[in-house]
């Protein structure tokens, strides 16, 4: 699948506001209706475009903290990742699952209310995940999403 | 479990409290009530849906969700609604989070390295944090050839570098980053 300007001209548009529709989008990349809306349907067609997230206040609507943690899983090769993964990703607060290859087996994204009840998710629900060693955390202090190369 | 083994570093508490309070305070006066919540709730799960199918499984009037929508957006809870690439599938099939600790005896250490940061393109996101880690990009490339041309041109180039950890993402296994609402 190939793209060209006028593709990464739309995706810089609907990564902003994903609300707009076709004609909107052609009013700002200079093309018509009809023409943006076939482009937008190939590239959710492509999986270019995998869905939408909806933009939060999260301090707003009361969680204080965002944590990431870098976990190390202590018994590999006896407690299966999906078992870990499974639960994991069953977690309410926890947002995001990665796994990744470094210092780290897995990296997750952790909302709480505040610093007590991220407590209380670290020790209840983290920290008794099946094959949990080695947690790192870092709190979140700022966040800014670029648009990417696009 | 096996949690008599395990090692936390824990933030400093005495700092975050302090900004916490200053949240705390400048939000004091925003509080949602159940439809709110619900109405959230249902447009975090379902992005695309219309506003008519968020009102019905919210229980309410298609014109009062939306006047409530308006409500939240006014207010900034609602801030808007972006779409998501997918960079694998436009042809960038590496992503790396570098973790790096900053020269923090330089005072605009922090400013000058995320303004650095800023002009290249790769970077997709910059976080700042309290802990061990002092700032962490998401950065992406085509293939392991064009992350290492990035990464001898672009990241080591920035400024006020102490420390990179890197991080290979092999697999994103959950990314709703809805809240627990």
């Amino acid at each position: 699948m190939s793209w060209d300007e006028t593709d990464m001209a739309i995706l810089r548009v609907v990564q902003q506001d994903a609300t707009l529709g076709a004609g909107a989008v052609g009013r700002a990349v200079g093309l018509s209706q009809p023409a943006v809306w076939r482009r937008l349907q190939r590239l959710r067609e492509a999986g270019v475009i995998a869905g939408r997230r909806v933009d939060l206040d999260v301090e707003k609507l009361g969680f204080g903290v965002t944590v990431f943690l870098g976990v190390k899983l202590a018994t590999k090769g006896r407690v299966s990742l999906e078992d870990f993964e499974r639960a994991c990703m069953s977690i309410p607060e926890v947002q995001t699952v990665q796994h990744v290859l470094g210092l780290y087996d897995y990296r997750l994204r952790v909302v709480a209310r505040d610093l007590s009840d991220f407590e209380r998710v670290l020790r209840r629900r983290i920290m008794t995940l099946p094959g949990v060693g080695n947690v790192e955390a870092n709190v979140l202090l700022s966040e800014e999403r670029r648009p990417g190369p696009i | 479990m096996h949690a008599g083994n395990s090692r936390v570093k824990t933030p400093k508490y005495t700092y975050y409290t302090r900004l916490l309070f200053f949240n705390i305070m400048k939000y004091a006066d925003f509080m949602l009530d159940d439809a709110g919540r619900r109405l959230l709730r249902y447009l975090q799960s379902d992005p695309e849906a219309p506003v008519s199918d968020i009102a019905e499984r919210a229980g309410l009037q298609p014109t009062t969700a939306a006047r409530r929508l308006d409500r939240l957006r006014a207010q900034g809870v609602l801030r808007g609604s972006h779409a998501v690439i997918d960079w694998a599938a436009l042809g960038y099939a590496v992503e790396v989070s570098l973790r790096f600790t900053l020269e923090k005896t330089q005072a605009r250490a922090f400013d000058e390295f995320q303004a650095a940061a800023r002009n290249i393109p790769e970077v997709i996101a910059i976080q700042t944090f309290l802990g061990r880690v002092d700032v962490r990009l998401s950065v992406i490339a085509r293939d392991m050839a064009d992350y290492q041309r990035l990464y001898r041109d672009s990241i080591l180039t920035l400024p006020h570098i102490a420390d990179i950890e890197a991080l290979m993402h092999v697999a994103t296994l959950k990314t709703s980053e809805t809240l627990p609402i």
